[in-house]
């Protein structure tokens, strides 16, 4: 199976949990065992290859220029962390279905898992250490999803609090790490990058780029000093435990410094770094191990050991270290996950994990007895069982190892976790399934259905197997570990064997065994002596930590964003002048190229209309009505001025816009007072009438600059000018440009407006819900009303002139190809239609004789123009590729037929739809505040002729409501 | 010519940004009017001032630059849509709390009680 369906497998099938969640909880779980079963054996498609030795690819371009590609490979060292990853999954997959309750939701939880498996699957295919940060950050957020599955409990939404910010944090370096290290070598590919071991050791930037790599790696498995957050993260339901931490999550890391093995290892900062976290995780995670009494925070800490331990493999920088470390990855997957699951089965049966509260269980629960017992012992050590393989060979290389020149330093401290990993692992066989027979559990516990102890009991079989038989697992860990080793070093030569004679490594694991049993008999002592010893609580330290950061944020953000918009206008504005000073002064410019052309009277005029009603508008802005007319002023010189410098499409465009906008003002002001209290003190307005002064200067002095100057770049107007008739079949350039050479903006640009339609839309819909209703209801109009709500004129004339208007319309977008018009010109002088209809002869009268609903016409409109561009697809032909033609239907002149028409219709439809929805928004809200609601147009307010004095129709609304 | 643009987009621009600066909503929206003024015929500008040359393909020989005015013109129509949002946040607050103030009421520290 291609590569790419295994990589996209569990994301596809991540769709299909939630899908048949109502299908019951058997078919959820069976729909996501079938995709990782599939997956899986997609995977194993490609064994023969794998297995051969050859590097299975694939691969296409995404962004060439940045180097991210999809590029996906498949070696030994991926192979084998796929199968772990998948194959674990499946017996995680059907533990779960079990072990979930009733009430848990299951589609839920599932599909999180297929995203997990899906981001774990990419991260060990992924050929681009771009793509692979994607997957690693996708395996930050699904784990996060997961650990807080149970959003109920505190400690599950902190466990995945603290996990994805000790993750993310991590993901973050590593990011900045693989950035530097695809500049050192020039390439983002894993297979170039391997190639390049010199190159990057020799490089200043390797130890930046090593650090902030194991960053990454140490937070994501776990490594001291980041080792805190995996006991944490317990709080999830136990197949995530059992899936995140023996297998997949905390291997991600290891899993990464195996792969950059080749490049990376073998300086002694490397050693140093990596073989001294490994070793002091290793020994940390296992005495605190010892110590905790949740079953579950016991295999965490041991989680957190064994990790060590693995790191410290891979820091050695020799091949038998790798070695050792890529046999105890599998080893340590397959017996951790058993533990887990049986943990959790102790956990569903008896209802607690707190060994303190158990023992006994091996009557109980015989057959959870064996299995987690064989698991315990082989995590222990003791011969017969895999675990004792990979960790003699990790005691024969702590004993060659020799760190900041002490020889005995690491083959003690090694000797001496080992000591307590097998304690650990001793107490968990004796105080929980030894002992005598209790009667406090908090449940009667007995053995599961075989749903739940399959699944763990499968993977006792390798544990065995391995352990008896050490040469099955032989050649496929020696070929993961060759791929490990890449050209950088060659593979060791030796065999797995049980028996290697009287070896130190022996005599260091017997010490560990009979050590263990020395101290699990000195237990309480030692227990007395750890619960009296101070000791950081890293969850306080953690939530300090946190709590500062957030204190800092605050402490930068409130001051600036206290909610005061005049405030961040004002820091904005200085800002933007301040920076564009900056530009200004240290930039050059270049030489006038114009000469300034010539006033002339009319012009002159235009502008002191313009600058008149700017001003007139600051000074009297307290008057709102009044501000209305001098903007509608400004908009008509701007429209004008748009006319005078052949803009014949803006100006239209314009004028259209500034009819809707000042009756949308006007529907506004209705419910706003009227006239702008004087608040701002002198001060204030002085300073912000400098900022204002300054700003304009700078604007004005940026046009006059620009205005006699040659751009910077060549423009790229001409190609729209020699290709507009040619290629598009227009000769209104504005217009070809708009519905063909950059159709996709303007289809963005319908978009937008709609949505801002449909806000609109909402907004008035959660106001007439709200308790702003029945202030509208019950508002006194502050304006006297006119006597006839319908003016018998007005209606005539707008009724009589819309057919006209739509005729122009009509005439205006079909039009707009060759000549001034088109689409949004067309949509504007539409809606003004429809609006005089409204004004003229009411909101009910209009809406009644409404077919369609805006909304309706909106979505037309923006699915027409979709599918024209989407039709350009069956011709082969990027989206929204237009084409013309010209035909003749006698009698008719020859005409031209254009698809960008149809584009352009898609443009009329959601303009007309956007700003009618927004008009008829702000005019129900009127609707109801105070007019009677009438069918009949023409009508005459009849309380005004009784009463001139009252206001008119205020309570009415009000009963009929009631 | 060109100092007649110039200086009216930046009068527009500095007439924007004192009501933008106001305490009010509304002409805090007519400030924003304005800008959009100023800003839609500064870009109009970069096209440079061309009279008589409008974009339609015919037998002259001087056109004005097209895109600039492609570009304002869905501007034009956009800022219409903001106009309409802004105006009917400024209907919704001043409808809810009673207040067209712009600015969030200034809070008490909260241990100054």
């Amino acid at each position: 199976m291609s590569l790419f369906l295994i990589a996209l497998l569990p994301f596809l099938g991540a769709l299909l949990p939630g899908l048949m969640n109502s299908a019951g909880r058997s078919a959820c779980a069976g729909v996501t065992f079938t995709v990782t079963a599939v997956t899986l054996i997609g995977l194993l498609t490609n064994a023969p290859a794998v297995l051969a030795g050859d590097v299975v690819t694939a691969g296409i371009d995404w962004l060439p220029a940045i180097g991210l590609n999809v590029t996906l490979m498949l070696d030994p060292l991926g192979f084998f962390f796929a199968c772990l990853i998948l194959g674990i999954g499946l017996l995680i997959i059907a533990y779960a279905r079990y072990y979930l309750a009733r009430n848990d939701n299951m589609g839920e939880f599932f599909t999180y898992l297929l995203l997990f498996q899906g981001a774990m699957v990419g991260i060990v295919l992924s050929d681009n250490i771009l793509l692979l940060l994607i997957f690693w950050e996708l395996t930050s957020l699904s784990s996060f999803l997961l650990i807080g599955y149970w959003k109920h409990l505190p400690e599950g939404r902190q466990g995945a609090r603290m996990a994805l910010t000790v993750t993310g944090m991590g993901g973050l370096a590593m990011i900045a790490g693989m950035l530097i290290l695809g500049q050192i070598v020039g390439s983002y590919d894993l297979s170039v990058i391997l190639q390049n071991r010199e190159l990057i050791q020799d490089s200043p930037l390797y130890i930046p780029a090593l650090i902030l790599i194991l960053m990454g790696c140490f937070t994501k498995s776990a490594q001291f000093p980041f080792h805190f957050w995996l006991p944490h993260a317990m709080a999830a339901p136990t197949p995530v435990s059992a899936y995140l931490h023996s297998a997949t999550m905390v291997k991600a890391g290891i899993f990464l410094m195996a792969r950059m093995w080749p490049v990376l290892s073998g300086t002694p900062e490397w050693f140093v770094i990596v073989t001294s976290a490994g070793l002091i995780t290793m020994v940390l995670g296992a005495v605190i191990a010892l110590f905790k009494h949740d079953l579950k925070a016991l295999l965490a800490f041991s989680t957190v050991s064994h990790l060590g331990l693995i790191t410290m493999l891979l820091g050695t920088g020799t091949a038998f270290g790798a070695m050792a470390a890529v046999f105890h990855i599998l080893n340590h997957a397959a017996f951790k996950a058993a533990l887990f699951m049986s943990a959790g089965i102790i956990d569903h049966e008896a209802h607690t994990r707190d060994i303190r509260h158990l023992g006994g269980l091996r009557h109980l629960m015989p057959i959870t007895f064996i299995i987690a017992t064989l698991a315990a012992l082989s995590m222990a050590g003791i011969p017969l069982l895999n675990g004792f393989l990979s960790k003699e060979m990790m005691l024969e290389e702590a004993h060659r190892t020799t760190l900041f020149g002490v020889p005995w330093l690491v083959p003690a401290l090694a000797v001496f976790g080992s000591i307590f990993s097998a304690t650990y692992c001793f107490r968990l066989i004796g105080h929980v399934f030894l002992g005598p027979k209790r009667d406090d559990y908090p449940a009667t516990p007995h053995d599961p259905g075989a749903g739940m102890w399959l699944p763990p009991a499968l993977l006792i079989i390798p544990v065995v197997v391995i352990g008896l038989a050490p040469f099955v697992a032989e050649p496929f860990v020696k070929l993961v570990t060759s791929a490990v080793l890449g050209d950088a070093a060659t593979l060791p030569d030796v065999h797995f064997k049980i028996w290697h004679g009287l070896t130190p490594a022996l005599y260091m694991s017997i010490a560990a065994v009979v050590g263990g049993l020395i101290v699990l008999a000195l237990f309480t002592p030692a227990l007395s002596l750890w619960d009296a010893a101070p000791r950081p609580e890293a969850k306080v330290i953690f939530d300090r930590v946190i709590g500062w950061s957030v204190a800092a944020a605050r402490g930068i953000i409130q001051p600036l964003h206290d909610g005061a918009f005049s405030r961040y206008g004002a820091i904005m504005a200085t800002t933007v002048l301040a920076a564009g000073l900056h530009a200004w002064v240290t930039g050059t410019a270049r030489p006038v190229a114009y000469e300034m052309t010539p006033f002339d009277t009319i012009s002159v005029a235009g502008w002191l209309m313009l600058v008149g009603a700017t001003f007139g508008l600051v000074f009297l802005h307290r008057n709102r009505l009044l501000s209305l007319i001098l903007i509608g002023i400004v908009g008509l010189m701007v429209s004008i001025g748009f006319v005078h410098f052949s803009a014949p499409d803006l100006a239209l465009t314009q004028f259209t816009v500034e009819v809707v906008t000042i009756i949308l003002m006007l529907l506004a002001l209705n419910f706003l007072p009227n006239r702008t209290p004087i608040e701002s003190s002198v001060l204030r307005r002085t300073r912000d009438g400098a900022i204002a002064i300054v700003g304009g200067l700078g604007t004005m002095a940026l046009s006059w600059h620009y205005l006699l100057r040659d751009p910077v770049a060549a423009s790229i107007s001409e190609f729209h000018l020699a290709n507009s008739y040619k290629g598009g079949g227009g000769t209104n350039v504005v217009n070809v440009i708009l519905v063909d050479f950059r159709g996709f903006d303007t289809f963005g640009e319908i978009i937008v407006l709609s949505i801002a339609a449909l806000l609109i839309y909402a907004l008035t819909e959660a106001l007439l819900a709200g308790p702003a209703r029945a202030k509208l209801l019950n508002r006194k109009p502050d304006q006297p009303r006119a006597g006839d709500i319908h003016p018998l004129m007005m209606v005539v004339l707008t009724r009589v002139t819309m057919p006209v208007v739509l005729m122009v319309g009509f005439y205006i977008f079909l039009r707009g190809h060759n000549e001034p018009g088109g689409g949004f010109i067309a949509g504007l002088v539409v809606s003004i239609a429809v609006v005089m209809q409204y004004m003229a002869s009411g909101f009910s009268w209009a809406s009644a004789r409404l077919r369609y609903p805006y909304h309706g016409v909106i979505g037309a409109g923006v699915l027409i123009a979709g599918l024209t561009g989407i039709g350009s697809w069956f011709f082969g032909k990027p989206f929204l590729t237009s084409d013309f033609t010209y035909v003749r239907i006698p009698p008719f002149e020859k005409f031209e037929l254009a698809t960008a028409t149809l584009f352009d219709l898609g443009v009329f439809l959601a303009v007309v739809g956007a700003v009618m929805l927004s008009l008829e928004s702000f005019s129900r809200l009127a609707r109801r505040a105070h007019v009677e609601e009438s069918e009949h147009a023409m009508d005459i307010d009849p309380s005004r002729e009784s009463d001139p004095s009252s206001d008119t129709g205020v309570l009415r609304p009000t009963e009929q409501e009631a | 010519m060109e100092l007649l643009v110039a200086s009216a987009i930046g009068i527009l621009t500095s007439a924007g940004l004192y009501l933008v600066l106001r305490l009010r909503t509304f002409p805090v929206i007519m400030g924003i009017s304005l800008l959009t003024y100023s800003v839609n015929v500064f870009l109009f500008a970069s096209g440079r001032l061309t009279v008589g040359g409008p974009p339609i393909l015919s037998d002259a020989d001087i056109y004005t630059d097209p895109l600039p005015q492609a570009l304002v013109l869905t501007a034009i129509v956009i800022s219409f849509g903001m106009t309409a949002v802004a105006v009917m946040l400024a209907l919704g607050s001043y409808l809810g709390a009673d207040d067209d103030h712009i600015d969030d009421p200034v809070q008490e520290p909260e241990d100054a009680a």
